[in-house]
């Protein structure tokens, strides 16, 4: 008997292939390539005045210099604007090479081809550009009091300015009994997925097709984009993406002008051409994440019950604004977290500064929004001297007031309707698995052993599975293998082994003989790509959805050979077979050849096929009007709206009161995103998120000095964690499933990430009693404000 | 016998990888990384630095681990050298270092994968039995963005149990009729072989 | 991110070594582990003309341990020097000071002379060889010199190699009986080169009462500063310091500067920190090693 593997804790079918060295991630291709490597802006801000290329002219190896007046005219346009917005009022993107100007260091000048990678450096290390260096704009308060302008036609630096608001929170706020106004700061950091971008893209001149192989989060996007900017019908472009070293929403960015420019030198020069992006450049070059600065205004009653919340910011989306207001947009919106809130005003300003662009890293803004939304519950407890749990569970919004419409309009464009949620359960879970009450006794233990000790917590609410769709196709192959295709791609969640387990249990096979293959635009052309936690809501309902028509179509098939109804039948062991007798059966294979009207007898299950062969309807063509050759289907799932996972996570942190080192000695999730589809790759994904938590929460900053360098383009300055650096964590699952979709799921990719700072910055707080309210943070920094904390308390020094 | 050669001149390089005599002209400056994977096209050993910290790039040379984008090919001339290539049975079956990485979910997107692995070997070779604090400190010059270290330090605590009960050494091909571990599970598709990854060392 | 081309050479003894650096002049750059050189290679932030690996160079390879110091050639790595039985126990310093060095792959192929010569002002190694009276052994084909920390460190990632010279070797000097030491440092990351470090020696006398006492900084200048701290802590009881003198005086005689990791201030006072653990430390392990005499004698 077929066992059912949806929700159970699955061993991945992707990891022998990866663990024995066979991956094919982008480099791994194409040996004999042409390399690119680019000639980047050192300035943040500069006019190009001069490009001298003679000195470049002997290196060996060198194939072709490009710069942007070399290229044709819809190549010297600038990339698409992806997602326009009416508030968008002077979005400004980036060319593939410099048109006359650079506005962030990192910016591409001048291609340089060469024989390989070497060569390539040679040559772009010996090309002169004479810059005039114009003033830089870094930081986003900077960019808003508009000294200089980023570019000339925006001079106030804004390219969009949004507010929106539930009911009236300025009255609200100045009606109500207690009022809190205050900033958080939270910096840049970035996705820094282990594997840089990289494009590789081969011409077929007899064909005059190119394929691409890409890595990338959207690679139907991205063929899409080819074939405008080469002038190619879509029939002439492939793209693939090929296993990809993490993505993290860097990815998701697309066209990067190497993906343009890669095909585009293939099909000049007639071939093979590389851009394998190496970790200096990825830093400067790659889009970034997370800086804004925020001010909260705050009115609530005694009880710590918030009447209203007025928050302000600023979103520095860096040099260029390519991906829109997705980021601002979400933290605007999910801000508001697992809280009723009924007078809610938000309002940023997106603005240009001379720094590498930003598109979003996981999380995207929600970390932001949980840091406004969670600091400032704190300070109402801290205000009240009520326990931060108790002032939180004032606010919940109930689970019986699910579905609730906020009346804001959340990024898919969509209202903000929450779906599902326990947020009461779930923190009582979280209390229990941390200890909550308990923690004052480890405090006193820890203060005698010397140690400062503390306690944070941190909730979010993450809209997930955002549409517009994705799909599905499902295929039993003669031969008995099912293959499944889904359009989106995969960067290391697992997706082989959910969409599997999916199939298989749908269509009563072994895991072992389904193969899925994600982001291949020759198998699925049709996607939106791998982002906001959405693959397994999207693509795993459009494969279940496929593989149910296929299912039916084998049961029908199978019904007409067994002449039993398909009714009593069922899809188990790799058969069709009539319930309680199992012995009445057809393999799947055999269901599979009779599916196709033409059969040689090419192997065994022709042959057995020929046994049920139907002669056909009378007066009925041997392929029916209403039917195809083939057992296979696609389907598409296409939702309503997003689904509303949620979660709370405890951090415990210990601080050297000498030193001010922060050690986090504690770290407990409850997570809730309904079902899960494999528990260990559910696990897996918080884990992982709660890592890069931890390190955007104490470790990792882009620290930009005045004129806009990066001072830390590396990683011995740009502090990831290893393992030293990442605690343990204790994980719950509450699943409260969304009415939203057949499979009952919702996202779970970024949830790990989203309250890191959040909570550590809680915990630190409460071990050292100093106000934190700017993150990251670390211990230089901690003791600068413990000591300023204790001048401005003198007598409160501990 | 002692090497000169000048900026663009090629030097043979002649190294045993995983066992078997491999040799390629290169110039000097190739990184031993760069070596491995366009000369000698053995892709599995990744790169993602190229200054040292990352470790995806991470190799056996004569049985310790080092970085190989931190090395020139030229430099290894004449010695051993084991990639993540060099571990699994012929006939595929996982080494106990790869097999306890599926089971305990040490690994996502599989591109920190390799270093990891032969970090794990390399220190598996070293110290037989580990304590969670050490098994820490081993991995420590490994980046993973990926899992969060959980599943990987676990794998590295099954998997010097598991080395401990076949008395293999970790930095050789993996033997399966030596040990007790032929015949486990941990092919294309098998099911699970762990505990889910919750073992998690503190 | 590749490396500039270079001319290679790999000589198989030092003579040869010395004779192919006497040629190449300004011109050549010894690589031994490389596991500082070759990121500046790969960077592009140094392009020397020519490489001379000692790849092909074993004599260079063995540790010598005496009544008086401990020889550290040019090919031995951290981590062959770290778990080096016989040097370790001649000076505990080594190996407490080399567990702080990067993290174990890097210490792998990375050698303790190349860190010295490479000059980080918060490398580990370089810190010893001032506390332990060391040299840099230096020859060419003209001939040889010893080099102290004062003449050798010039500043950060500066050492003082003339062209046509082989740093050979670092020889460290033995403690004085009844001396203990430690290495206390912290970095942002583990493994990171630290915000600040320290290491000190402390000698007891007959009585277990401080006899000498002396610290070198790392991260908090541009080379390790030493700080002769006996005046500061002399007579003072193993186990009952008071350390407030000696950190005053090395918080005044460093001299950090503020950077992304951390501020000068927050150096300043985390130096002084380290200071106060690592005496307390080196002062229990001199007690331990006065009694471990004691005991022999006995």
């Amino acid at each position: 008997m077929t066992t059912r593997s949806v929700g159970a804790p699955v061993a991945r079918s992707e990891d022998p292939r990866l663990l024995r060295g066979e991956g094919r991630y982008l480099d791994d291709l194409g040996h004999d390539a042409f390399q690119i490597a680019m000639v980047r802006s050192p300035h943040a801000h500069a006019r190009v005045l001069d490009i001298d290329v003679s000195g470049a002219l002997e290196v060996e190896g060198l194939i072709a210099i490009h710069t942007f007046e070399d290229l044709p005219p819809r190549l010297q346009e600038p990339l698409p604007l992806l997602l326009p917005h009416p508030s968008l009022t002077a979005g400004r993107t980036q060319h593939l090479l410099a048109d006359g100007e650079v506005n962030h260091v990192g910016e591409a000048v001048v291609m340089v081809t060469a024989t390989d990678r070497y060569a390539a450096e040679d040559a772009a290390e010996r090309i002169l550009v004479e810059y005039d260096p114009l003033p830089a704009v870094v930081g986003p308060e900077r960019a808003r009091a508009a000294e200089h302008a980023v570019h000339d036609d925006v001079p106030d630096n804004v390219a969009a300015h949004l507010e929106q608001s539930i009911g009236d929170a300025p009255a609200a706020i100045g009606a109500a009994p207690n009022r809190l106004r205050f900033r958080l700061d939270i910096e840049r950091s970035a996705s820094t997925p282990m594997e840089g971008r990289g494009t590789y893209a081969r011409w077929d001149g007899d064909d005059e097709r190119v394929r691409l192989h890409t890595s990338t989060q959207a690679p139907t996007s991205v063929r899409a984009a080819v074939a405008a900017f080469l002038g190619l019908q879509l029939a002439q472009v492939e793209c693939i993406a090929p296993d990809i070293g993490g993505g993290f929403g860097v990815k998701i960015m697309h066209p990067w002008p190497e993906e343009i420019l890669v095909p585009w030198a293939a099909r000049e020069l007639g071939h093979d051409v590389k851009f394998t992006e190496d970790r200096r450049e990825h830093f400067v070059s790659a889009n970034h994440e997370r800086a804004q600065v925020h001010w909260i205004d705050v009115g609530f009653d005694d009880d710590g019950r918030v009447l209203g919340l007025d928050v302000e910011f600023i979103h520095d989306h860096g040099a260029y604004i390519p991906y829109g207001l997705i980021v601002p947009i979400i933290t605007s919106t999910q801000l508001i977290g697992p809280y009723k809130l009924e007078n809610y005003r938000v309002v940023f300003d997106s603005v240009y500064t001379n720094t590498t662009p930003v598109s979003p890293y996981r999380g995207a803004g929600r970390p932001q929004g949980c840091f406004a939304m969670e600091r400032t519950i704190d300070r109402i407890a801290a205000h009240l001297g009520k326990d931060r749990t108790e002032v939180r569970s004032v606010n919940f919004l109930q689970p019986e007031e699910m579905p609730y419409d906020f009346g804001l309009t959340f990024q898919d464009g969509r209202p903000l309707r929450y779906d599902s949620g326990d947020f009461p359960a779930s923190l009582e879970k979280l209390k229990q698995l941390v200890d909550w009450d308990g923690f004052e006794e480890r405090r006193a233990a820890a203060e005698a052993e010397g140690r400062l000790l503390g306690i944070g917590l941190a909730t979010y609410v993450e809209g997930t599975g955002v549409g517009p769709y994705e799909g599905g196709h499902v295929l039993i192959e003669p031969g008995g293998t099912v293959q499944v295709s889904t359009g989106l791609s995969t960067q290391g969640q697992g997706h082989q082994t959910v969409f599997a387990q999916i199939v298989a249990d749908e269509l009563g096979v072994d895991l072992a003989d389904v193969r899925v293959v994600t982001g291949d635009t020759r198998r699925f052309p049709y996607a939106v790509g791998t982002f906001a936690s959405r693959a397994a809501v999207m693509s795993g309902n459009a494969i279940h959805l496929a593989a149910r028509r296929v299912r039916e179509k084998a049961l029908r098939i199978a019904s007409e050979a067994l002449e039993v109804d398909a009714e009593d039948l069922e899809l188990a062991d790799g058969q069709a077979r009539v319930v309680g007798s199992p012995d009445t059966a057809i393999d799947l294979k055999v269901v599979a050849t009779l599916s196709n009207p033409l059969r040689y007898a090419f192997d065994e299950s022709a042959r057995i096929a020929t046994q049920f062969a139907n002669p056909g309807k009378e007066g009925q063509p041997p392929v029916t009007d209403d039917d195809e050759p083939g057992l296979e289907a696609t389907d598409y799932y296409s939702p309503m709206s997003s689904t509303f996972a949620n979660g709370m996570h405890a951090v415990e942190v210990s601080v050297d009161p000498d030193t001010s080192d922060i050690e986090v000695v504690r770290y407990a999730v409850v997570h809730d995103c309904g079902p899960l589809l494999n528990p260990r790759i559910v696990q897996g994904q918080v884990l992982g998120g709660v890592a890069q938590g931890v390190g955007g929460a104490l470790y990792e900053r882009m620290a930009y000095d005045e004129h806009g360098q990066l001072q830390n383009a590396s990683f011995m300055d740009f502090l990831m964690p290893y393992a030293t650096e990442v605690p343990s964590v204790d994980i719950d699952h509450l699943e409260t499933p969304s009415p939203l979709n057949p499979l009952g799921i919702k996202g779970a990719g970024e949830a790990g990430v989203i309250p890191g700072a959040a909570a550590i910055a809680a915990a630190i707080e409460d071990a050292t009693g100093v106000v934190i309210d700017a993150m990251p943070i670390s211990p230089s920094q901690l003791h600068e404000q413990r000591l300023t904390t204790a001048q401005d308390r003198p007598g409160d020094t501990t | 016998m002692s090497v000169t050669a000048g900026a663009h001149e090629r030097i043979e390089v002649e190294v045993t990888v995983n066992g078997v005599p491999r040799a390629a002209e290169v110039p000097p400056r190739r990184l031993l990384s760069d070596f491995l994977r366009h000369d000698l096209r053995l892709t599995g050993t990744h790169v993602g630095c190229e200054h040292g910290v990352c470790g995806a790039c991470t190799i056996l040379l004569d049985g310790a681990p080092i970085r190989s984008c931190l090395a020139f090919a030229v430099s290894v001339h004449g010695r051993e050298l084991t990639t993540v290539e060099g571990l699994a049975a012929d006939d595929g079956t996982l080494h106990p270092v790869q097999a306890a990485f599926q089971d305990q979910h040490g690994l996502q997107c599989g591109y920190c994968t390799p270093g990891f692995v032969m970090s794990a070997c390399g220190f598996l070779a070293e110290t037989t039995e580990p304590d969670d604090d050490e098994i820490r400190e081993g991995m420590s010059g490994n980046l993973c963005r990926c899992t969060g270290y959980a599943g990987i330090l676990a794998a590295v605590k099954q998997a010097a149990g598991d080395l401990r009960a076949s008395g293999a050494d970790p930095r050789s091909q993996h033997q399966p009729e030596d040990d007790a571990f032929a015949g486990r599970p941990g092919g294309e598709h098998g099911p699970a072989g762990g505990d889910g990854g919750g073992e998690v060392p503190s | 991110m590749k490396p500039s081309p270079f001319a290679y050479h790999a000589p198989e003894s030092v003579d040869e070594t010395l004779t192919t650096l006497s040629e190449l002049g300004e011109d050549g750059k010894v690589l031994a582990g490389g596991q500082s050189l070759i990121p500046l290679l790969n960077m592009r932030l140094a392009a020397p003309p020519a490489l001379v690996d000692l790849a092909r160079v074993p004599e260079l390879d063995t540790v010598e341990v005496t009544a008086e110091h401990v020889r550290v050639p040019a090919r031995v790595t951290h981590e062959r020097l770290r778990t080096h039985a016989e040097a370790t126990a001649a000076i505990p310093l080594l190996r407490q000071a080399l567990d702080w060095v990067a993290h174990p792959v890097i210490r792998n192929r990375g050698t303790a002379l190349g860190s010295i010569v490479h000059g980080d002002p918060a490398g580990e190694l370089p810190a010893l060889l001032g506390l332990l009276d060391g040299n840099v052994e230096l020859v060419s084909t003209q001939g040889r010199r010893e080099a102290t920390a004062d003449s050798f460190l010039l500043g950060p990632l500066e050492s003082d190699v003339r062209p046509g010279e082989l740093a050979r070797a670092v020889v460290f000097s033995r403690p004085a009986p009844r001396t203990g030491s430690a290495f206390e440092e912290l970095a942002r990351r583990h493994g990171d080169y630290a915000m600040a470090g320290v290491a000190v020696t402390v000698t007891l006398d007959p009585a277990r009462n401080v006899a000498a006492a002396r610290a070198a900084f790392i991260g908090v200048g541009g080379t390790p500063i030493g700080v002769e701290l006996t005046d500061a802590l002399s007579g003072q009881a193993f186990d009952a310091l008071e350390p407030g003198e000696a950190i005053g005086l090395a918080r005044a005689a460093i001299d950090p500067t503020d950077d992304i990791h951390a501020t000068a201030s927050y150096r300043r006072h985390l130096a002084g920190v380290l200071l106060g653990r690592a005496l307390e430390s080196a002062a229990r392990r001199a007690a331990e090693d006065a009694a471990a005499e004691e005991g022999t004698h006995t």
